[in-house]
């Protein structure tokens, strides 16, 4: 029975496709999961608006959307006609195909990074050996979408946030990059599903996920900024800081376009969280062994929803970086931290099992945290400013 | 230590969070066309005409001096003065608005023609449901639909409309006392020569 529950979609999925002749099995197969990962994401990002709304008004101590249906939760369907009806405007000058097809690269792009990530046992739609590279090939083809949008509007608001996207996504995809290499070092697998499958012992009750190790919970927390970032969310939602830029590379869309950017960004922010999820958090597995009989996609998506939680819960708190601020914190800070991890998690491997290891790690690593927190972002303070002319 | 404030915003962040489910009065929110808060005495949103006595036509305070007509900013007032002339609440003869419009959609709420009134006739009212589905005429308030009773204005700012009573009355207690003296004058100076024309200057004095 708790087999059957946890391979329920699997299982369901055998049934259907089994009504037809067996040269169409293959294909109707996949289409299957595909459809599935389509229709899941997008209703998963319409609670998301609603939830991320409702979280950002409690934080503030207001009520938020609690208007549309109870509670306010068929808030994302009102948003979703207005989005529908409302008229779709291409700036005269704008480049009129490459304008059209930004949002759809975006959205394609992001659906596409899905295709790897293990949703549960027997869950995933591409078992690749090379799944994590797959991954971010894919992610990284976002940015060209932000910049097709940007340039093709020819609008300067749009142009200046598409440039700000670019340098943020570039700076940050490589500590993204080389966070999860040091998972990769320890899985010694480039595919997901092992990378899953490398964590999903026990030690008593306890997991082995990666976060439970020093370099794990550093490389998790560089890889968190990182995405936070690679997805344009506050505190480094520079590219489209609305108090200086109207909307950033999207301020030219309107109707749809638009409803299909914001699509792409809440999916993004889902399959990284995923991503994180596989990579750090053990994935599927339970966070207790006498909790193995949930479901394993369960555990998927309450980790995915935690993290978007975080996500939600640190826009609600954190203002937002300068561009200079931004890539100081990037190139100073969390660069040398991630590729010092990278070290660190090579010593992990060769220093063998035992206490040992534990103590050597996690102390290189603190010290460096806090010689990089006091030299690395150090600023000068400076007292004020004296005219020599003026005396 | 780095990262500090930002778990310090963190926790704080999530008390508000847990609170807001706690304590219903962390919530301001008032949910509005349920719910309706009084507007505050100070509130102001358009202006609008007093008049005194029960008849809103006869009453009117506003003699059609055409001030604030002149000195609205956006020029969202409209005035026709009358032809004859009738009493005004000291009984002295004065002209009145046979037109007085103000367009809504054009009133900017300043209170300048509030600042500038001598007569105390044009007042900030506190409505501010003024939404219609008809933007020309449905927007352009005419004469009687701006006449509110001294009465309301007491109701929506009554320390203010005390002041305004009392400088209207002492104002009309230093009229009648000119009156008086002008009268009574008027009687010394008909009291010198023949004693008969006594009640005749009295009758005057009074009619003044």
């Amino acid at each position: 029975m708790i087999d059957k529950m946890d391979q329920i979609f699997v299982l369901l999925q055998h049934w259907l496709v089994a009504f037809l002749p067996l040269s169409l099995q293959p294909v109707a197969s996949v289409l299957l999961a595909v459809v599935a990962i389509v229709c899941v994401f997008p209703g998963l990002f319409a609670l998301t608006t609603v939830f991320e709304r409702k979280g950002l008004a409690r934080i503030q101590n207001r009520i938020g959307p609690n208007r549309v249906g109870p509670f306010g939760l068929f808030q994302p369907v009102a948003d979703g006609i207005k989005s529908l009806t409302k008229e779709d405007i291409v700036p005269s000058s704008a480049n009129a195909p490459v304008h059209f097809l930004a949002p759809i690269v975006l959205v394609v792009a992001v659906f596409m990074g899905f295709a790897v990530l293990p949703m549960g046992r027997n869950m995933v739609l591409v078992d690749m050996d090379a799944g994590l590279l797959f991954y971010f090939a894919m992610g990284a083809s976002t940015e060209v979408s932000v910049f097709m949008a940007g340039w093709s509007s020819r609008n300067k608001y749009s142009l200046l946030g598409a440039m700000r996207a670019v340098a943020q996504m570039i700076s940050y995809e490589v500590v993204l990059l080389l966070s999860s290499v040091s998972v990769v070092m320890i899985a010694g697998s480039l595919s997901l599903t092992k990378i899953v499958a490398a964590q999903s012992g026990y030690t008593g009750y306890f997991p082995h996920w990666y976060i439970f190790t020093p370099w794990g919970l550093v490389g998790f927390i560089m890889y968190a900024i990182a995405a936070t970032a690679e997805t344009n969310r506050s505190p480094f939602d520079l590219p489209e800081g609305e108090s200086e830029l109207v909307a950033g590379y999207h301020t030219e869309y309107s109707g749809f376009k638009f409803a299909l950017f914001f699509l792409g960004e809440y999916l993004a922010m889902f399959s990284i969280s995923g991503l994180g999820t596989t990579l750090f958090l053990g994935g599927w597995s339970a966070p207790f062994s006498f909790f193995t009989f949930i479901p394993s996609w369960f555990w998927f998506f309450a980790k995915l929803m935690m993290s978007i939680f975080v996500f939600i819960w640190m826009r609600g708190t954190l203002p937002r970086l300068r561009q200079d601020q931004l890539m100081n914190f990037a190139w100073k800070f969390v660069l040398p931290l991630t590729l010092l991890n990278l070290m660190v998690t090579a010593l992990w491997r060769f220093m063998g099992e035992g206490w040992a290891r534990w103590g050597v790690c996690s102390a290189i690593l603190i010290a460096a945290y806090i010689l990089m927190g006091r030299v690395g972002m150090y600023k000068e303070h400076f007292g004020p400013r004296r005219y020599r002319y003026a005396e | 230590m780095l990262g500090e404030g930002i778990l310090k915003g963190m926790a704080e962040t999530a008390r508000n969070f847990v609170g807001s489910f706690v304590s219903a009065e962390r919530l301001t929110t008032v949910q509005y066309p349920e719910v309706r808060e009084d507007p505050v005495e100070n509130a102001r949103v358009f202006p609008f005409l007093i008049f005194d006595t029960a008849d809103p036509e006869a009453g009117l305070r506003c003699v059609a001096c055409q001030i604030c007509e002149k000195e609205c900013p956006p020029k969202c007032i409209f005035i026709e003065k009358s032809k004859d002339k009738k009493p005004d609440y000291v009984g002295k003869q004065q002209f009145y608005p046979t037109r007085f419009d103000i367009d809504v959609s054009v009133c900017m709420s300043c209170q300048i023609c509030v600042e500038v009134c001598p007569f105390e006739a044009i007042k900030m009212d506190t409505q501010f449901e003024l939404a219609t589905t008809d933007r020309f005429s449905g927007l352009l308030f005419d004469r009687k639909e701006l006449s509110k009773s001294n009465e309301y204005y007491h109701q929506i700012h009554p320390t203010e409309a005390a002041e305004v009573d009392a400088r209207l009355a002492e104002e009309k207690a230093k009229a009648d006392a000119k009156a008086k003296a002008t009268a009574d004058a008027a009687a010394a100076k008909a009291a010198t020569p023949p004693p008969a024309a006594k009640p005749a200057a009295t009758e005057e004095g009074a009619g003044d």
